[in-house]
C-alpha cells in the first residue's frame, strides 16, 4: 500500500441475507483529499460507512484505514477517525458543552486538555454562546454543526461525514460546506457520502459513483463532466448511471 | 486497550448516572415501589417486620438495577446513540459493561440507604461486609439480567414489559416475603433456579448471623448468573451491528 493512501478497500461485500447491499467494491482514498461516495438513496454509500467505521461486519473482501485491517483492529482505527453519522445523535439530555466533554473522555482526550478542546471546536462552530444548552433545543443545522464537532474532538486524522448536509436549509448547508472546505485545508482526509451532486462537485477531489451497490466509475469531478461531455457533475452522474432516460419518460408521462 | 476500556466503562457509566439514573422515574422505581410491597406485607403481620428486611433489600436490589435499563439501552439504541458509543474506540462488550455498571452503581447507592434505614429503624446489627459481599455479586447479576432483557428487545416499551415478568415473578418465588422452604417442593425446585433466591437467602443467613463459610456458596451461584446472563448480552449486541 502506498505511504500516502489513508483508506484502502479490495472487493469489500456486504450481503443482508440474499440482498446485495455492497458488491466488491474497491477504492482507494489518498491523504488529505475529499473522496465523494455518490449515489441515490439504497445506492449502499452508509452501508459501506458503517464497515469501514466498524458499524458492520463486512461480509467478505478486506479493507484497511491508515494502514490498519478493519476487521481485526477496528478499535485501535477508531482512534484516528472521526464519524459524523447521517442522524445527529448526540445526547438530548446533555447540553452541547457537557456532549463535547463527554466524547473527549471516550476518546481519551488528556484530562487538562478537555475543556480548552471543547471550547475551541465550540467557537469554532459558532456554538460558544449556546455552550449550556441542551442539546435537544438545537436547529438541526446547530446539532449537525455539534455533531461534526463532536467528531472532531480527539483531532482525528480521517473524518467520515454521512450525508451531512441532508434535512439542512440553504443557509446552514452553506455553513457547513465551509466548515468541510476548512478542514479540507487544515490537512483532515474526509471521505464524504452525498446524494447532491453540487455539493460533491464543490468539495470533493475525487468521487466514486455508487449504484446499487456497485462502483461504476471513480474520477476527479472534472474528468467524469469531460468524458461525458457534460458541465455539471450532476448530468455527468446521470448519463454515467443511466439513471436519465428513465427519468426523462417518467417526465414525458406526466 | 483495556486501558481504553475500562476508561470507557467508567465513564459511560457515570453519564448514564447523570443522565437517567438520579431522576424522579428511576428513584420511584428503584426504592419507593420496594418500600411500598414490603410496608404492604408489615400492615398484614406487623409483628414479622424484621424477618422482611432481607427481603426489602433484595427487592431494592433488583428494582434499581433495573430502574433505568430500557431507557439508557433501548431508547439509545433508537435514536441512535448507542451507536455513537459505539463509534469510539472502546470495544462492545465495554459499552455494555458501561451500561450494566450505571446500573450497578445506582442500585448500590439505593439499596446502601434501604439497608442503612432500616437497621437503624429496628435496631438491628448484620455484619456489613457480609452483606457488601452479597450486595455486590447481586446488583452485577440483575444489571446483566436487565441488560440482557433489553437488547433481546426492540423498543422500550417492550423491554419495560419484559423486565416486569422476571420482576414479579421472583418476587413471589424467590422467598421475598413468603420462605421458599415452607413453599411446595415443585415451585422450590423453580425458586433454586431463580437468581433472587439466592440474594434473598444469602442476606437471610448475615442476618441471622450466619458464617463467611456458608455464605460463600452463594456468592459463586450469584456471579455465575452473572457471566449467564452477561455473555449472550454482548453476544445479542454484537448481532444487532453486524
Amino acid at each position: 500500500m502506498n505511504e500516502d493512501t489513508v483508506i484502502q478497500t479490495f472487493n469489500l461485500t456486504k450481503l443482508y441475507g440474499e440482498i446485495i447491499a455492497v458488491d466488491r467494491v474497491s477504492f482507494e482514498v489518498k491523504k488529505g483529499e475529499i473522496f465523494g461516495f455518490l449515489g441515490p438513496n439504497g445506492a449502499g454509500k452508509t452501508t459501506t460507512i458503517r464497515m469501514l467505521t466498524g458499524l458492520s461486519r463486512p461480509t467478505d473482501g478486506k479493507a484497511s484505514i491508515l494502514g490498519l485491517d478493519i476487521n481485526s483492529r477496528i478499535v485501535e482505527i477508531k482512534k484516528y477517525i472521526g464519524i459524523v453519522p447521517e442522524i445527529s445523535n448526540l445526547y438530548d439530555e446533555l447540553s452541547a458543552i457537557d456532549n463535547l466533554l463527554f466524547m473527549a473522555q471516550l476518546y481519551g482526550v488528556p484530562r487538562r486538555k478537555r475543556r480548552e478542546r471543547a471550547e475551541e471546536l465550540l467557537k469554532t462552530f459558532r456554538l460558544h454562546e449556546r455552550k449550556d444548552s441542551l442539546f435537544r433545543t438545537f436547529s438541526r443545522g446547530m446539532k449537525r454543526a455539534l455533531t461534526i464537532a463532536a467528531a472532531l474532538i480527539h483531532n482525528p486524522k480521517v473524518l467520515f461525514l454521512d450525508e451531512p448536509t441532508a434535512g439542512l436549509d440553504v443557509v446552514a448547508a452553506r455553513s457547513l460546506r465551509n466548515l468541510i472546505s476548512n478542514l479540507h485545508q487544515q490537512g483532515i482526509t474526509i471521505f464524504l457520502t452525498t446524494h447532491y451532486l453540487e455539493e460533491a462537485d464543490l468539495l470533493c477531489d475525487h468521487v466514486a459513483i455508487l449504484v446499487k451497490g456497485k462502483i461504476l466509475t471513480i474520477d476527479t469531478p472534472q474528468v467524469l463532466k469531460a468524458k461525458t461531455d457534460k458541465k455539471s457533475l450532476e448530468e455527468a452522474f446521470m448519463k454515467i448511471t443511466g439513471l436519465e432516460p428513465e427519468i426523462l419518460i417518467i417526465e414525458k408521462g406526466k | 486497550m483495556w486501558r481504553d476500556n475500562l476508561r470507557g466503562i467508567f465513564y459511560i457509566a457515570l453519564k448514564d448516572i447523570r443522565t437517567y439514573y438520579f431522576k424522579p422515574p428511576a428513584v420511584s422505581w428503584g426504592i419507593v415501589f420496594p418500600i411500598t410491597w414490603i410496608l404492604a406485607f408489615y400492615l398484614r403481620n406487623p409483628q414479622s417486620f424484621e424477618e422482611l428486611v432481607p427481603g426489602l433489600i433484595a427487592m431494592t436490589i433488583l428494582f434499581s438495577t433495573t430502574a433505568a435499563e430500557a431507557v439508557n439501552i433501548n431508547f439509545e439504541l433508537r435514536v441512535g446513540s448507542l451507536e455513537r458509543l459505539l463509534l469510539a474506540p472502546i470495544s462492545i462488550p465495554a459499552v455494555l459493561l458501561g451500561k450494566v455498571l450505571g446500573g450497578v452503581v445506582f442500585g448500590f447507592i439505593m439499596t446502601l440507604a434501604v439497608t442503612i434505614g432500616s437497621t437503624i429503624v429496628l435496631g438491628l446489627h448484620p455484619d456489613f461486609l457480609k452483606i457488601i459481599l452479597i450486595l455486590v455479586p447481586s446488583l452485577f447479576v440483575f444489571s446483566s439480567l436487565g441488560a440482557l432483557l433489553c437488547v433481546m428487545v426492540k423498543e422500550v416499551f417492550e423491554a419495560q414489559t419484559l423486565l416486569n415478568f422476571p420482576r414479579f415473578l421472583m418476587i413471589f418465588l424467590s422467598g421475598v416475603v413468603y420462605p421458599v422452604s415452607k413453599m411446595p417442593v415443585v415451585l422450590q425446585y423453580f425458586s433454586y433456579a431463580l437468581p433472587l433466591t439466592y440474594t434473598v437467602e444469602s442476606l437471610r443467613l448475615s442476618f441471622s448471623g450466619g458464617s463467611y463459610k456458608m455464605i460463600f456458596p452463594y456468592i459463586l451461584i450469584l456471579i455465575s448468573f452473572f457471566f449467564l446472563f452477561m455473555l449472550p448480552a454482548v453476544k445479542l449486541l454484537y448481532k444487532k451491528f453486524e
